[in-house]
């Protein structure tokens, strides 16, 4: 009976320990995390990431080896007050040059594939391909198809195995754009154009937000990629192209209350030919986004009503103002909107 | 050995003859080692309010979509967090060491400029009551440490805050430059004789560099301020686009300041466990010369590396290389250090004492630090790892694990001297442990999350990204880390209860400080020392047959010293009016300014006239 405590004491003693390398293990698998830099699924990602994988196999060599000689040194050269003095050394030029030179041999051979990855991570896009203007807005993404004379916001939609070339630019601060799935972090300037270019290799849905804090809302700048097969992507260009201004007419209650509340304002229903650089995301496929107000909330009926109605409650700061929309108001105006697919 | 003497000797409880007792005498003091004592215990304030403004934030990233602090709160709380650990923290804790050490160690009885070190002591406490003031106008700092324009223009923040920041930098930038000319005349004017610059003690090997890292650092970002504040205050364009400037501009000028702070910072602490591991292992510095020289090349090294803090930005192939390689370049020097740290262990006889903890681990967290370092040298990887939290892991590997252990190093090391009160080793050694665990806990896992999706400067995460469990064990880690510190204040209010305890030498020491008195007296050598060798005290017990008597406390008479003076108290609280003035520009600004200007004159003016004692 005794013995069985002790060990179930034990067991027990085992359990937070247990709960915490299972925590950690869950932790360590990259495929724990949709938006993980370490699963790359593009040409672009895969040349950092190999170079990440070489550099980070050197270092887990050099730890093992210093750490090792650390510990070691701390049990085995271990003394007591009263011992004698140990051997009085003050260096050795031999080892002191092996140990110069043997790091710069094992950092020439991380600066090779370093320098040959920075060239083609530089080059022009292998081969011409979709072109997409980013522009960087406090606090959301504006994505435009010049080829195709179409606007989107906060949902990034791109052909799978075709190069994408992003041609990239902000409204107001230095943002930074980033698609972890798929490339690196490139920052957005208001004077000058970045670019950044991949392949996709695989579809679905991924996110990515804003890397280069850009004010208070730097946290909630998310967007959504939406990887889809060559014919599905023309498919929805050819859609949004034919998302056009109707003049008002004031058909429905939400559509008055857009115009009146002055939603319209900031906000644009026209995906074709829409102009550049409005102060709130374009609207015209609203209805049919996963995500609203930059990644931040799920886009449900619920979701957009109180949004609608509160922004500031649910986005701080957030350029749009609170305008004083009761719930009926919300409800026509999220009908409306639900329509802009 | 002199180690076994603790707790024997109870010697000197009384304060020694003459020694001046008072906040005046404090207020007016021009010694060094009340200075440094000022800039130690008002930089530990500092230092604890970081730690709190870190916690909060802790608590705020337990769990996803929280709402403990909001976004403004917590983009206040990251700013000030940066900018109080590095400019309030880090780098007055290593002046603090500076101050008192430089002159023992050298053989010296004061500073060059004894007044000049006052002024910098007071004007470092203005600077850093200015900054921390902004929260009482519910107006602090919150566009992060590093202020990238051009989010800090007024129209994209139009309040005080970034003005409480710019202003509060640039009063700290005049301390920290006053004190970098006076460290450096001191070093290479007043060592005792035979002090050759080869036979320095590392320690103030590693601070002359540091002194010469800021003289030639801090114009930089003064420039990049002063060019801010006329965009703020005079409606210059010089990082404002629309205007024709440039936001990379302020990138540049920002790292190439930014990144031999990084040296500034951590330079101290390699020579900190430069003296800590020869005298706890029993056996000299291994490769003193390539310890000298190692440190020169990183500080000449760390002028040439600040863009690869800006791969992000695209700046081309041929930049990328150059700046990819430098860096690389800079861990060969770094290596050896750590090598060579590793050649004084080996073979010694380790003494394990809690100063000794620390500084292992100092080595063992600096590898990790120094090793993810070099993950970023490479711009393609670098682009996935930027402005994650795998940067925020490296850099407190570095700063934390690195400068603040070896910082803590330093006061268990040199609390006896200073004190004359020996920290209490099991209290020192559960500090030590708890400190070790809870930052491996805290730290560790932002490696694991950073890599893997989680941004730097976020208020919140969303649910579904998975960075829920590693963030909960980060935010266990703070407190434990946290909770260490609470340990650390304990030992010390416990040792000074039991009143003094420290012999001169208790650890067995090889430099000039444990030659005198623990606390030394005012004019710290009765008579300059003559030095012959890197040791010179070792040198000494070994010529004496291992111990050297006690030191005995003399009358002092016919020392010259420098007399107190109240002259740079009033010259700093000039320079605190005059930037007052500037935040409340335009209305009542020009006469603040005025005011400031005005006691700031007359204040120098009376200085230079006062007669020297």
């Amino acid at each position: 009976m005794h013995l069985r405590t002790a060990a179930a004491r034990r067991l027990a003693g085992l359990v937070p320990v247990l709960c915490l390398l299972a925590l950690v293990l869950v932790g360590c698998s990259p495929d724990h995390y949709p938006q993980t830099a370490l699963r790359p699924l593009s040409d672009f990602a895969k040349i950092g990431d190999d170079i990440q994988t070489t550099t980070f196999k050197w270092a887990v060599a050099v730890f093992i080896l210093v750490e090792g000689a650390l510990v070691y040194a701390i049990f085995r050269f271990r003394g007591k007050p009263n011992d004698p003095e140990p051997q009085q050394i003050h260096g050795n030029t031999t080892i002191e040059i092996i140990w110069t030179v043997i790091p710069a041999l094992i950092l020439a051979a991380i600066a090779v594939p370093t320098v040959k990855g920075i060239f083609e991570t530089n080059a022009t896009p292998p081969q011409a391909g979709l072109k997409v203007e980013v522009v960087g807005h406090q606090w959301w993404w504006e994505f435009r198809y010049p080829d195709f004379k179409v606007t989107t916001a906060n949902e990034l939609h791109i052909p799978v195995g075709q190069t994408v070339a992003l041609h990239m630019s902000t409204m107001d601060v230095v943002h930074s754009f980033w698609p972890p799935r798929f490339a690196g972090k490139r920052d957005v300037f208001p004077n000058r154009e970045t670019r950044l270019w991949f392949k996709a290799e695989k579809s679905g849905e991924y996110s990515g937000q804003c890397a280069e804090f850009c004010g208070i809302q730097h946290g909630r700048m998310g967007f959504r990629i939406v990887a889809q097969s060559p014919e599905e992507f023309k498919a929805w260009a050819g859609h949004m192209q034919s998302l056009v201004a109707k003049p008002p007419a004031a058909q429905s209650e939400g559509e008055k209350l857009f115009l009146a509340k002055g939603c319209v304002g900031c906000h644009s229903l026209n995906a074709f030919e829409a102009p550049k650089g409005l102060i709130g995301p374009n609207l015209a496929n609203v209805g049919a986004r996963s995500y609203i107000a930059a990644g931040t909330l799920k886009n449900t009926d619920e979701n957009l009503a109180h949004w609608i109605m509160n922004p500031q409650s649910v986005k701080k700061g957030v350029l749009m103002p609170n305008l004083g929309i009761n719930a009926d108001e919300a409800k026509a105006l999220v009908a409306f909107l639900r329509a802009h697919q | 050995m002199a180690t076994s003497a603790i707790g024997q000797q109870r010697a000197h409880a009384a304060p020694a003859h003459g020694e001046k007792t008072g906040l005046w005498s404090w207020i007016t003091t021009v010694d060094h080692k009340r200075i440094g004592i000022l800039y130690g215990s008002t930089a530990f304030l500092f230092f604890l309010m970081g730690g709190i403004e870190a916690l909060i934030m802790r608590l705020q990233l337990v769990k996803p979509d929280n709402t403990l602090v909001g976004p403004e709160r917590f983009n206040e709380l990251f700013t000030m967090h940066g900018t109080t650990m590095i400019f309030l923290a880090i780098m007055p804790i290593s002046s603090m060491f500076f101050n008192y050490m430089i002159p023992l160690q050298i053989g010296a009885r004061d500073v060059a400029f004894p007044r000049l070190n006052a002024f910098s002591y007071w004007v470092f406490l203005a600077g850093g009551l200015f900054l921390n003031s902004s929260f009482l106008f519910g107006a602090a700092p919150d566009q992060g440490w590093f202020g990238y324009a051009n989010l800090t223009s007024r129209q994209f923040s139009p309040g005080a805050n970034v003005d409480f920041w710019m202003l509060g930098l640039q009063i700290l930038g005049v301390a920290s430059l006053a004190a970098a000319v006076n460290f450096f005349v001191t070093i290479v004017n007043l060592r005792a004789p035979g002090m050759r610059l080869m036979r320095m003690p590392m320690f103030v090997w590693m601070s002359f560099i540091t002194q010469v890292l800021l003289l030639l650092a801090f114009p930089v970002i003064t420039v990049a301020l002063i060019l801010l504040m006329f965009d703020r205050f005079f409606g210059t364009n010089f990082y404002v686009p629309s205007g024709g400037g440039d936001p990379l501009l302020w990138q540049h000028l920002f790292w190439i300041f930014g990144h031999p702070e990084v040296y500034i910072l951590i330079l101290p602490a390699f020579g900190i466990i430069s003296e800590v591991l020869p005298v706890f292992s029993r056996k000299p510095l291994f490769g003193y010369a390539a310890m000298v020289f190692s440190g020169v090349f990183i500080a000449f090294l760390g002028f040439g590396v600040w863009a690869h803090h800006m791969f992000a930005t695209g700046m081309g192939p041929i930049p990328d290389t150059f700046f990819a390689l430098s860096t690389m370049l800079i861990a060969i020097p770094t290596g050896v250090k750590i090598f060579n740290w590793l050649g004084t262990v080996w073979g010694g006889s380790i003494q394990f004492r809690v100063p000794m903890y620390f500084a292992l681990a100092f080595i063992a967290m600096f590898i990790i630090g120094g090793l993810s370092g070099v993950m970023h040298a490479s711009p393609p990887a670098d682009l996935q790892q930027t402005d994650t939290y795998f940067v925020v892991a490296h850099f407190h590997y570095v700063m934390f694990g690195g400068s603040i252990f070896g910082l803590t190093a330093g006061a268990y090391y040199w609390w006896p001297k200073m004190f004359g009160r020996v920290l209490d080793e099991k209290l020192g050694k559960l500090h030590f442990w708890l400190m070790l665990i809870g930052f491996n806990l805290t730290f560790f896992p932002m490696h694991i999350v950073g890599l893997n999706g989680m941004p730097r400067r976020v208020y919140t995460y969303p649910k579904g990204l998975g960075f829920e469990e590693l963030n909960q064990l980060e935010t266990i880690g703070s407190l434990i880390l946290g909770f260490s510190f609470v340990i650390f204040l304990y030992n010390i209010y416990k040792t000074w209860r039991a009143g003094r305890n420290a012999p001169a030498d208790p650890w067995n020491g090889s430099t000039l400080e444990w030659s005198i008195p623990s606390p030394p007296q005012e004019w710290n050598f009765a008579e300059v020392p003559t030095v012959h060798g890197r040791d010179p005290l070792w040198e000494a017990k070994r010529q004496r047959g291992g111990q050297l008597p006690e030191p005995p406390h003399v009358s002092g008479q016919g020392i010259h010293l420098p007399n107190p003076s109240h002259w740079p108290v009033v010259a700093a609280l000039g320079i605190l009016g005059m930037m007052t003035g500037v935040i409340l520009l335009p209305h009542i600004g020009p006469w603040g300014i005025m005011a400031g200007g005005a006691i700031l004159l007359f204040g120098v003016f009376r200085w230079a006239f006062e007669p020297a004692g």
